[in-house]
């Protein structure tokens, strides 16, 4: 080791591809798992919240209306832009997670590989979701998956990395803008992949990274009325605050994917993901058009 | 105009169609008294003559039929796919050979025309039981997976503007899935779930996997809210949608709405005019407009609004509104006192707020409850006749002048069910259909449904789909 001094980075949100402090100027304090100081992370308002689901509805029309090839070709670029920040993510995520090394390389090198899974299918899920439907009568009719629009998505509080990318990337490979909460007590590798996401060709407002307390978070985004859905996974464990968010949701009828495992064991997401994450969020248009000379 | 077309009376024949003076509910096979004893009459919205009395459905008889359809999901679930397919083709041929009773029983209890009826709900019926019987042994082939498992006990609370089709949206997916059912028709329209009571019978279907319960809402919560159903499928209003949301938040029940709508169905300017004419009369006046799904906000671009509006209006002159069993009938009764309300209270409502409103010259019967086929001009996009659903024969006309202003238009609603589209220029229709927010979009056509078809919403329109391959999945534990 050298005497000289590191420099620490200041951690901050990633809204609107920007980076700001959360507006109420708070932090709080972020330690590893021994309990020693790494940073402080902005600790994000409710107004944050509302200043993310705007940036999230700007980025929808751009976003959703790019050829999947794009969202495809742009997901696999996150995967490149990671691949060569691995051992700052390895570190953080060893930090965070109180992993060694070698485990936390693993779970860094799942997440690089999951953007990539989830890169290949932004041309593919429209044939598996879709369908040609032998209507009787003279007329094409055919049913494809959009979108559904914005999507709060709580990240899960165990998993900081690995788990947040496996609720992130399914979200928006289809064309879903999304506001994510990260794991509260493990906010950093999700900051830093901020950093990443707005050097990988992703229109800023896709991906909104908000950290904080999920109770003070949750709320306001299951009640917003812009909000589409809502993904749960982060409040596994929590029965009372699952009802609570699952309720407000229902007030503009958000599509709500509740936790895997309600009772909080945990969730392994270094399994293989299914298509079940990418489905959650898509609607599908069913259009009809008459056929005749 | 009216006078253009003289008909005398065609009236079906209500001879095929035997209602008893009282029904029970069915449950595990058999129809049995209601706990609580409480009875309540189903009239005719025609001539509010009372057709039947029928059952209030308690919390007990909840109790009970839940029970039923649990003990029932074993057996049922666990025969081979082929068997309950063969049931549901059963169900099906039952149901083409009592078609015309269970139309002209329809039509008795609601209020549709018969045509309607006839030609539009009853050959729907049959088919959609026809298409899914054919799933019941193929559903490792549907894509969710290789041997998808039922859900369990599936809670089904309809409305009443198609009581049977939205009767056999509900169940024959389910039974094809593997699932029991739990059914509770609208209040108003109890019947023809009753008479497809005696189609289970006669078709053998074992006791408990459909069991139907008549009464009001408090039934419906009940059954919804009832910790052994492991499935909710509703469709009716977006307020009672959100309120079953609400109630199955935090539990492990599967949930599926199928809520209102506020359609714009979008003319341009080099749209057929006669053609476009006929999609917007079948897109609004079908069924008395009690449709979730209506073509209820005409979006014409300037440009054709005064000939489009003369062709309309020409065309409104020759609906012919009455007796429901009249075979020329086009637009039969509002279903319900409670209804014709709502209606008269919203074109009210436009009046104040400034819009014109505009009927043909129509006579209506003395008894019964009717309402005129009605155009509102001059809406503006805050009236409450653009924003609110009306569910009854009335149109709001806006208008638009670039396409982008008719997207921005048709989608400022919180719903999202269905669209249509006039145009005759394809790139347009594709362009238009990819940017409307809603599930269904109708391009050069309007209101056509097909078991193949998947139908729900977007946003507050509700969630899930019904129809088609998709409609499996809400049955299915995926």
């Amino acid at each position: 080791m050298s005497d000289r001094l590191s420099v620490l980075k200041t951690y901050k949100l990633y809204v609107g591809g920007k980076f700001p402090r959360s507006e109420s100027g708070r932090v709080y304090e972020v330690t590893d798992s021994k309990g020693n100081w790494l940073a402080n992370a902005p600790l994000s308002s409710r107004k944050d919240a509302r200043d993310a689901v705007v940036a999230a509805r700007k980025a929808f029309g751009g976003w959703s209306g790019a050829t999947a090839y794009n969202r495809g070709q742009i997901l696999y670029r996150v995967a490149e832009m990671l691949e060569g920040r691995r051992e700052q993510f390895a570190a953080e995520v060893a930090e965070a997670e109180g992993l060694s090394k070698a485990k936390a390389a693993a779970q860094v090198d799942a997440a690089i590989d999951r953007w990539v899974w989830y890169a290949g299918w932004s041309d593919k899920v429209a044939q598996i979701a879709g369908s040609a439907n032998p209507v009787a009568g003279p007329y094409f009719n055919l049913s494809s998956p959009e979108p559904t629009g914005v999507v709060a998505v709580l990240a899960p509080q165990e998993s900081s990395f690995l788990g947040l990318v496996s609720v992130i990337a399914p979200a928006i490979v289809t064309g879903n803008t999304v506001v994510v909460v990260t794991s509260e007590k493990s906010p950093l590798p999700a900051l830093s992949l901020g950093e990443v996401l707005a050097t990988s060709d992703l229109p800023g407002g896709v991906v909104n990274v908000l950290s904080g307390r999920v109770n003070e978070l949750g709320g306001p985004l299951a009640a917003h009325q812009d909000v589409n859905a809502i993904d749960l996974a982060g409040a596994a464990g929590d029965a009372e605050l699952v009802k609570a968010l699952e309720t407000a949701a229902a007030d503009n009828l958000k599509r709500v994917l509740r936790p895997q495992a309600v009772d909080g064991s945990a969730v392994d997401w270094s399994a293989g993901p299914g298509t079940e994450r990418m489905l959650a969020f898509l609607e599908t248009k069913t259009v009809w058009h008459p056929m005749g000379v | 105009m009216s006078s253009a077309f003289e008909y005398a009376p065609a009236p079906e024949s209500r001879a095929v169609v035997d209602i008893a003076p009282s029904y029970g509910l069915f449950i595990d096979g058999e129809f049995t008294e209601a706990a609580g004893g409480k009875v309540f009459k189903t009239v005719s919205p025609a001539n509010e003559e009372v057709l039947s009395e029928v059952t209030q459905a308690g919390s007990e008889d909840v109790e009970r039929a839940v029970k039923a359809a649990r003990k029932a999901f074993e057996k049922w679930s666990a025969l081979p796919g082929a068997e309950r397919a063969k049931y549901l083709f059963r169900i099906a041929r039952l149901i083409q050979e009592r078609s015309r009773e269970l139309a002209v029983l329809e039509s008795l209890d609601n209020g549709k025309p018969i045509r309607e009826s006839r030609d539009s709900d009853l050959p729907l019926v049959a088919a959609h039981f026809f298409y899914y019987a054919g799933w019941a042994d193929k559903l490792g082939h549907a894509g969710y997976g290789a041997d998808p498992k039922p859900l369990g006990v599936a809670g089904q609370v309809i409305p009443w503007n198609f009581p049977l089709l939205m009767l056999a949206w509900k169940i024959a997916p389910a039974l094809a899935c593997g699932n029991t059912v739990v059914l509770k028709p609208a209040e108003t329209t109890p019947l023809s779930a009753l008479f497809f009571a005696d189609i289970c019978r006669q078709a053998g279907l074992p006791k408990g996997v459909v069991n139907i319960l008549t009464g009001d809402g408090s039934a419906g919560a009940a059954l919804v809210a009832h910790p052994d159903v492991n499935k909710v499928a509703f469709t009716g209003s977006t307020e009672v949608g959100k309120a079953i949301a609400r109630t199955v938040a935090g539990t492990d029940k599967k949930l599926t709405l199928e809520l209102g709508g506020k359609a714009a169905n979008i003319v341009f300017d080099d749209a057929p005019i006669d053609q476009a004419v006929e999609g917007i009369v079948n897109g609004i006046f079908f069924n008395q407009g009690h449709v979730c799904c209506a073509g209820s906000r005409l979006l014409v671009q300037e440009s054709v609004q005064d000939e489009l509006l003369a062709a309309l209006k020409r065309r409104m002159s020759t609906l012919r509104v009455g007796d429901p069993l009249d075979k020329n009938t086009d637009i039969g009764a509002i279903n319900s006192a409670e209804q014709l309300a709502r209606i008269t209270e919203l074109a009210d409502a436009g009046e104040a707020e400034g819009a014109e409103r505009w009927a043909p010259a129509c006579e209506l019967p003395d008894a019964g409850y009717w309402f005129a086929p009605t155009l509102f001009t001059g809406v503006t996009q805050a009236h409450r006749i653009a924003q609110e659903e009306i569910f009854g024969p009335v149109l709001s006309v806006l208008t638009f002048r670039t396409p982008e202003e008719a997207v921005a238009k048709a989608n400022n609603t919180p719903y999202g069910l269905s669209a249509g589209v006039w145009t005759e220029k394809g790139s347009r229709i594709l362009w238009m259909a990819n940017q409307l927010r809603a599930g269904i979009v109708w391009s050069n056509t309007f209101n056509k449904f097909d078991p193949a078809s998947p139908f729900g919403g977007y946003k507050e329109s509700g969630f899930g789909r019904e129809g088609g391959r998709h409609g499996l999945e809400a049955y299915l534990d995926v």
